[in-house]
């Protein structure tokens, strides 16, 4: 009997290369083998899960509270946003952004990523990837209906069967939430969701004491060493 | 990893070459196939699962930043170093020389340095946009300020001493260089070793659950160099450099295995690969 284990044993490729500043793709698919028959589909098929990579719009943004420049803000739509007549291209969103988001452009030289469509959302238009969303899997709204309708959306599916579903939105993290909220189907780690992603700025008391310390030993030692040392004196 | 995670390259045997003969068999009178097919040898394919992640492909994105940041790092905690011990030398009343000579260690760092980083940025010609905020929760807004600090401080201090070896001692010049000194010394504690807390607090786990160790590292790894050049520029006599030399050596050390001997899935950089032989 062929036991269908979650997504071993199967072969699928993404060959669109890392979704990034410089590829500009950002789907991710996931071969999912479901159960014999499930959803309608014949029990040999796979199905697909597909992921859009979007900026997760942290509500403590890593890339945000790292910005030494300024350039980048919260929106009013609630999205976070890199202003790109201020950004320098330090990089230091780079590495501050636990979902690996941001990337800084090679010829460009500033950071870049989703802007949750803030141009058209200024005019009063839905972000592009949820307005072209042809199964509308992509839903935009106010935050707190969109909750709701998640809420219904996953005990729909559990009652179909699906056992393996969970809302992702970072919310029990220092992240405290997301704005892009994701179903997702089996492990996030399998779409390169981190499990536990962390805003950054948590390690900065650890840091900064260790350079306290390291201050105050360097202040210390030096006066020790040059108080001890009577022959170095001049005069 | 576990075996479904690492697709071990396989040489074509019977029963693969008999399950291919079958799909196409399949194949040719369905129209389709059922169930698995074969995994060739040669390259392995990426998967997408919990332990590989999306098909291999990094989750985080790596830094932008090329070698012109961790010789920063090198050229900016020796200076932040060299500051203090100057400062601390001329108050205790140190040789002259040496106390000159870290002085313009110190300030030649402090102009290398952010001519260093700013041809770095992406985009070097807005370099003044960092100037815009003060943010203490970012680790680089903070570092900026200090370095503007350190410049100005150093600078004055170097220039007064300048002024003072070419046309000798005046008052307004000695204020200068008192001023310039304190302010070293003030900036130059911070200096030497934020560049520890800038790359602790980043979201890449092998500097993260590191944060705690890396400013003392980088600091007594800054003392250490400010102290060999020092003593490269003839200093060489003095017992202070010697001790200071020798247990920044220790401490540096004594932070460095505390990072190596760490152990967790994160840290596996700095244990495998070009960067683990570093």
């Amino acid at each position: 009997m062929h036991r269908l284990q979650g997504l071993r044993g199967r072969i699928s490729y993404d060959n669109t290369g890392a979704v990034g500043a410089q590829t500009w793709r950002h789907v991710k698919f996931v071969e999912q083998t479901p159960e014999p028959g499930f959803g309608g589909n014949a029990p040999e098929m796979n199905s697909w899960s597909f992921s859009s990579d979007v900026c997760k719009h942290c509500e403590n943004a890593g890339c945000l509270e790292a910005c030494p420049t300024g350039a980048i803000v919260r929106t009013e739509f609630g999205g976070v946003f890199v202003q790109p007549d201020i950004c320098n291209g330090c990089g230091y969103c780079v590495v501050a952004c636990p979902f690996g988001v941001v990337e800084r452009h090679e010829s460009d030289g500033r950071a870049f990523k989703c802007t949750f469509c803030y141009d058209r959302q200024k005019v009063g238009l839905k972000p592009a990837c949820a307005k072209a969303c042809p199964t509308e899997s992509i839903k935009f709204g106010e935050i707190g209906e969109l909750r709701q309708d998640a809420e219904k959306r996953i005990a729909q599916l559990k009652d179909r069967g699906m056992q393996d579903i969970q809302f992702y939105d970072a919310s029990d993290t220092s992240v405290g939430g997301t704005h892009a909220m994701f179903i997702v189907r089996g492990d996030p780690r399998q779409y390169n969701l981190p499990p536990n992603p962390e805003v950054p700025t948590v390690y900065l008391q650890k840091a900064w004491r260790s350079s306290a310390i390291g201050a105050l030993m360097l202040l210390g030692g030096a006066i020790a060493a040059f108080m001890m040392d009577g022959n170095g004196r001049r005069g | 990893m576990s075996d479904s995670a690492r697709i071990t390259p396989r040489t074509p045997d019977e029963s693969s070459e008999r399950r291919l003969i079958e799909i196409r068999r399949e194949a040719k009178s369905t129209g389709k196939v059922a169930a698995e097919g074969v995994r060739p040898g040669g390259a392995p394919f990426p998967m997408a699962s919990p332990e590989t992640g999306y098909y291999g492909i990094p989750l985080l994105k790596e830094p932008s930043w090329t070698w012109e940041i961790p010789l920063y790092f090198f050229v900016g905690g020796a200076a932040g170093a060299a500051a203090v011990v100057g400062a601390v030398a001329n108050y205790t009343g140190a040789e002259r020389k040496l106390v000159r000579d870290a002085r313009w260690i110190a300030a030649a760092g402090s102009v290398i340095s952010p001519a260093l980083l700013i041809s770095d940025l992406g985009r070097p010609a807005r370099f003044l946009n960092m100037l815009r905020v003060f943010k203490p929760q970012s680790a680089m807004s903070m570092g900026v300020w200090t370095l503007v600090g350190f410049s100005a401080a150093t600078s004055a201090a170097a220039f007064a001493q300048f002024l003072t070896d070419r046309f000798g001692d005046s008052f307004p010049v000695r204020v200068i260089e008192q001023a310039g000194q304190a302010a070293s010394l003030l900036f130059g504690l911070p200096f030497s070793n934020y560049t520890g807390v800038l790359i602790g607090a980043t979201a890449i786990p092998a500097w993260n659950e590191n944060a705690g160790d890396l400013p003392i590292h980088f600091g007594m790894s800054g003392l250490s160099a400010a102290v060999g050049m020092l003593e490269l520029m003839g200093n060489n006599k003095s017992r202070a450099l010697q001790a200071l030399g020798l247990g920044a050596a220790l401490f540096e050390c004594w932070a460095g295995l505390r990072i190596e001997t760490r152990h967790s899935p994160g840290l596996e950089p700095l244990k495998h690969g070009g960067s683990g032989s570093l």
